[in-house]
C-alpha cells in the first residue's frame, strides 16, 4: 500500500507557494492546534503516534519534547535541523526544495507544543539555494498572519528564522549545530547537559530533523492514533528514502515502514532493479555511516527473516549481522563496485569533516584514511587488515559526540563481511591498479 | 551529600562534584590521568579522553549503567554512582587506546624537549603506551609560528588539549590566539605573528600538559631533574607572588606558578615575576618544594601509593 504523508501533492505545479499549498489543506493543522487544544495534548498526540526522530538516531519524539525543561523561566527554543550532509542522504533538501511550507506547518504546531515562540531553521551551507526559498515560503506566512504575532488570532507567536551554515558535516550534530547557530566554532558539547536542559543560548531548545517536523501537521490533523496504525511495530509512519547508486531509478521515495527491501530494491515504483541488469553486492541502508551490509543480509536477516524498512529489522543481528535504518540514504552497490574503494572514501570523508576537538577521533580518522589509501593504492600489508578494525574498535564509543562512530563503523563492517577483498589487494598490488575488480570471481 | 564509589572506595561528596574531583579526594593510584582538564580553567576538560572512566551504576535511584564511558572530568556524580577505573579492564584499554592516539602525530623528542621530566604525556605513555608504534605513516608537522619573545610554541608537540586557549581567554581580557583549521588540521596559532602579549601570557607554559608552550628564557639551559624547586613569594602588584623558583646551585633557572599534586597551578602569576625576576634577591624563600608525585625528581620515592583491592589476590598469589 503505498501512502503519503510527507510528500503528499508534491508533483502539484506551485506547491512551493502558500496559496496551492493551502488550497490542498494546507495549515489546516494550526487552527485545530492552536485553537482546539492544549500544549500537552498536542505533545501527547506526538507521542500516541509513536513518531521518531529521522534525523538518524530514531529516538521518539514524543519523548524528546517531554524532556524540555519546563521550570525554567527561560525562553524556550525549537531548532529545526536541515544540515542534511550524510553521504547518500538527500530526502530533507527534496522536502525542502518542493514543499517548504510542509516543514512550516509542522513548525508552528511544534513550537506552539514546546511553548517556544522563536524557531530556527539551520540549513546546510552547500543548500544556500534553499535558503531563498525557505525565506520566501516564510515572508509569505507572516503575510498571511500565520507567523509572527498572534497566529489565526490565538494568542501565539512565533518568529521563524533561516540560518545558514557554512559547510560543515559536524553541524549536523545537535550541539554543534547549537554552537554554530550561536556564532561559535562548530564543535559539539559534552553532554549531559543535554539540549532540553541547556541549549541555544542557555536556554532549552529541541533539535528535530526536517522530516520528523513535516510529519506534525499531520499528526495534529489526523490524531495520533490513525498514525501509529502505518508502519510495523514501533517503527510508525512513513520514511523518505533517498536511493542512489547503481539501481534504475535513483531518487527519494517515501515509504510505508514495513516494507521489504527486496520489493524495495527490485519493484518499478521505487528503485528498479539493479542497473544493467546486474546483480546486487552489496546496501548502506541508512547513509555513509551505518554498517554497510551483503546481499544476502541485506534481504534476509540471519534469521531468514525477510528483511524489511523498518527501525526493528534493519538492525536486527545487531552489527554482526544487521546494519541499522539511519536517516535512510539507501546506497546500492552493484557486482562490480569495489568495497575498499568505497570504504577508502568514505574514510576521506570523515577524517576531513572530523572536527578536532577530542584525541581518539582526530588522530583515529586521519590513520585510518591512511591506512585504507595504501591497501587501495597496493602498498597494502597483511596486518593493516587488522589494524584498521583495531582502530576502528578504539575510536568507537570513545569520542564526544556520534561522529567516531560514524567513522569506525563503516570500516568495521566493511572488513566483517568484506575481509576477502581486503585480502585480495594486498596480495595482489598489480592487479588492482586500474582495473575494476569488484567481483573477485571474475577476476 | 552524595556517596560514591570508586574503584570499591566510597567518599560523601557535595552535590555538583565531578567524578574526577570526587578520586581526588579519595587519592592515590584510582585517581584517573587528566590531560585537558584544568580545575581552575572554566569549560576545560573532556577533549582529551584520558580520564573515561566506567560508571557501572548511574545512581541509588536509576541502577542502571551508563552505556559508554564517560569523561570524568566532566561528569557529575549522582547519589550512590558506582564508578569503575583501573578496576575496569575496558577503561585501561581505552586509555591506551588514548595513548596511542596522542602518540602516532607526537615527536617524542623527550631528548631535547624541556618538558621531559615533568610532562604528563610522558608519564602517561609510561604507563599506558607500548614499546613499539603501529603508526607507519609519515607524522604531521606545522610551520613554527612566533608568538612572542618570552614563550617558545611547538605546534608539533601539542595535543590540542585547549587549556592554552582557556587560559589566554579567561585570564586576560583580549583573546589573541585560538585554534585554527579543524580536524586533524586543527593548530593553536594566532591571528598575527607575535601577538602574545599580556602580563599572564606565562601561565599558557604552566597549564600545557607537554612540551608544546615553553619558556624562551629557560629554553636548553637545564634539564628539570638537576633542578631544587623552592617555593617562594614576593610582593607583587600585579599577581600573588606565590611562585616556584627553580635552582642549580645559587643559581635561579626558572620560575614556575605552584603545581599541586596533579600538576595544576591555582595562583597564576604575572609575566614579571616568571620572566624577570631571575635572582635569588628577588625572592623571599619559603622552604622546599613539595614534588609532584609523577614529578622525576621523586625518582623512587614514590609517596601515598594506595594498593587498590583487587591487585591484592594477585598480590596474594604470588607471595
Amino acid at each position: 500500500m503505498e501512502r503519503k504523508i510527507v510528500l503528499e501533492n508534491i508533483e502539484l505545479e506551485g506547491i512551493r507557494s502558500l496559496e496551492v499549498y493551502r488550497k490542498q489543506g494546507g495549515y489546516l493543522s494550526l487552527e485545530k492546534a492552536l485553537k482546539g487544544m492544549t500544549p500537552d495534548e498536542v505533545v501527547e498526540q506526538v507521542k500516541t503516534a509513536g513518531l521518531r526522530g529521522r534525523g538518524g538516531a530514531g529516538f521518539p519524539t514524543g519523548m524528546k519534547w517531554s524532556f524540555i525543561d519546563k521550570k525554567s523561566n527561560n525562553p524556550r527554543y525549537l531548532v529545526c535541523n536541515a544540515d542534511e550532509s550524510e553521504p547518500g542522504t538527500f530526502k530533507d533538501r527534496y522536502l525542502l526544495e518542493h514543499i517548504p511550507h510542509r516543514l512550516i506547518e509542522g513548525m508552528i504546531c511544534s513550537s506552539y507544543a514546546l511553548g517556544a515562540n522563536t524557531a530556527y531553521i539551520y540549513v546546510r551551507g552547500e543548500f544556500k539555494y534553499i535558503v531563498g526559498i525557505l525565506n520566501e515560503a516564510i515572508k509569505e506566512a507572516y503575510a498571511a498572519k500565520l507567523l509572527g504575532k498572534n497566529i489565526l488570532g490565538s494568542g501565539f507567536d512565533l518568529d521563524l528564522h533561516v540560518h545558514c551554515g557554512a559547510g560543515a558535516y559536524i553541524c549536523g550534530e545537535e550541539t554543534a549545530l547549537l554552537e554554530s547557530l550561536e556564532g561559535k566554532r562548530g564543535t559539539p558539547r559534552l553532554k549531559p547537559p543535554f539540549p532540553a536542559i541547556k541549549g541555544l543560548y542557555g536556554c532549552p531548545t529541541v533539535v528535530n530533523n526536517v522530516e520528523t517536523l513535516a510529519n506534525i501537521g499531520w499528526i495534529v490533523n489526523n490524531g495520533g492514533e490513525e498514525y501509529a496504525k502505518i508502519g510495523i511495530g514501533r517503527s510508525t509512519g512513513t520514511k523518505l528514502i533517498s536511493a542512489c547508486g547503481n539501481i534504475n531509478n535513483p531518487g527519494v521515495y517515501e515509504i510505508e515502514m514495513g516494507l521489504p527491501v527486496e520489493e524495495f530494491i527490485y519493484s518499478e515504483k521505487y528503485c528498479g532493479g539493479i542497473k544493467g541488469g546486474k546483480e546486487l553486492k552489496a546496501v548502506i541502508p541508512g547513509g555513509s555511516s551505518v554498517p554497510i551490509l551483503p546481499k544476502k543480509l541485506m534481504l534476509e536477516t540471519a534469521a531468514g527473516e525477510k528483511r524489511l524498512m523498518s527501525y526493528e529489522s534493519l538492525s536486527d543481528g545487531g552489527f554482526i549481522s544487521g546494519s541499522m535504518l539511519g536517516s535512510g540514504g539507501f546506497i546500492v552497490y552493484d557486482e562490480d563496485a569495489c568495497i575498499v574503494r568505497n570504504t577508502f572514501n568514505f574514510s576521506r570523508f570523515y577524517h576531513h569533516e572530523s572536527c578536532g576537538q577530542c584525541s581518539p577521533c582526530r588522530e583515529g580518522t586521519s590513520w585510518m584514511e591512511s591506512v585504507l589509501h595504501r591497501i587501495e593504492n597496493g602498498h597494502g600489508k597483511m596486518k593493516d587488515i587488522d589494524l584498521l578494525v583495531s582502530i576502528a574498535s578504539k575510536i568507537e564509543g570513545n569520542t564526544i559526540c556520534p561522529l567516531g562512530d560514524a567513522a569506525s563503523w563503516p570500516v568495521a563492517a566493511a572488513i566483517r563481511h568484506f575481509r576477502h577483498e581486503f585480502v585480495y589487494h594486498v596480495e595482489n598490488p598489480e592487479l588492482i591498479k586500474n582495473t575494476r575488480h569488484g567481483s573477485i570471481d571474475k577476476l | 551529600m552524595f556517596k560514591v564509589t570508586i574503584d570499591n572506595q566510597s567518599i560523601e561528596v557535595e552535590a555538583g562534584t565531578t567524578i574526577l574531583q570526587a578520586a581526588r579526594l579519595i587519592g592515590g593510584d584510582i585517581v584517573p590521568p587528566a590531560m585537558c582538564y584544568h580545575s581552575e580553567l572554566k569549560d576545560s576538560g573532556g577533549k582529551c579522553r584520558t580520564c573515561m572512566v566506567k560508571v557501572v551504576q548511574g545512581s541509588e535511584k536509576d541502577p542502571r549503567p551508563m552505556p559508554k564511558l564517560v569523561a570524568s572530568c566532566r561528569t557529575e556524580v549522582m547519589d550512590g554512582m558506582v564508578v569503575q577505573n583501573i578496576t575496569s579492564p575496558e577503561v585501561i584499554d581505552a586509555r591506551k587506546a588514548v595513548v596511542e592516539f596522542l602518540l602516532i602525530n607526537h615527536p617524542l623528542d623527550c631528548p631535547v624537549c624541556d618538558q621531559a621530566g615533568e610532562c604528563d604525556l610522558q608519564n602517561l605513555s609510561y604507563e599506558h603506551g607500548t614499546n613499539a608504534s603501529r603508526y607507519e605513516e609519515e607524522k604531521r608537522t606545522y610551520d613554527k609560528i612566533d608568538i612572542g619573545d618570552k614563550i617558545q610554541f611547538h605546534p608539533n608537540r601539542c595535543i590540542l588539549c585547549y587549556r592554552c586557549v582557556y587560559a589566554a581567554d579567561q585570564l586576560t581580557d583580549n583573546r589573541v590566539h585560538g585554534i585554527l583549521y579543524r580536524g586533524e588540521k586543527s593548530e593553536i596559532s594566532t591571528f598575527v605573528h607575535q601577538a602574545i602579549e599580556n602580563d599572564f601570557s606565562g601561565n599558557m607554559i604552566d597549564v600545557c600538559p607537554v612540551g608544546a608552550l615553553t619558556d624562551k628564557t629557560f629554553r636548553f639551559k637545564n634539564r628539570v631533574w638537576f633542578l631544587k624547586p623552592m617555593e617562594a613569594h614576593r610582593n607583587c602588584t600585579k599577581c600573588s607572588g606565590k611562585s616556584t623558583i627553580w635552582f642549580r646551585g645559587n643559581e635561579v633557572y626558572r620560575v614556575t606558578g605552584r603545581k599541586d599534586t596533579y600538576g595544576e597551578v591555582h595562583d597564576f602569576i604575572c609575566n614579571e615575576c616568571r620572566f624577570d625576576k631571575k635572582q635569588a634577591s628577588d625572592w623571599t624563600i619559603e622552604g622546599p618544594a613539595t614534588i609532584v608525585p609523577s614529578s622525576v625528581l621523586n625518582q623512587n620515592h614514590y609517596k601515598n601509593v594506595v594498593i587498590p583491592s583487587v591487585i591484592n589476590p594477585i598480590k596474594e598469589t604470588m607471595e
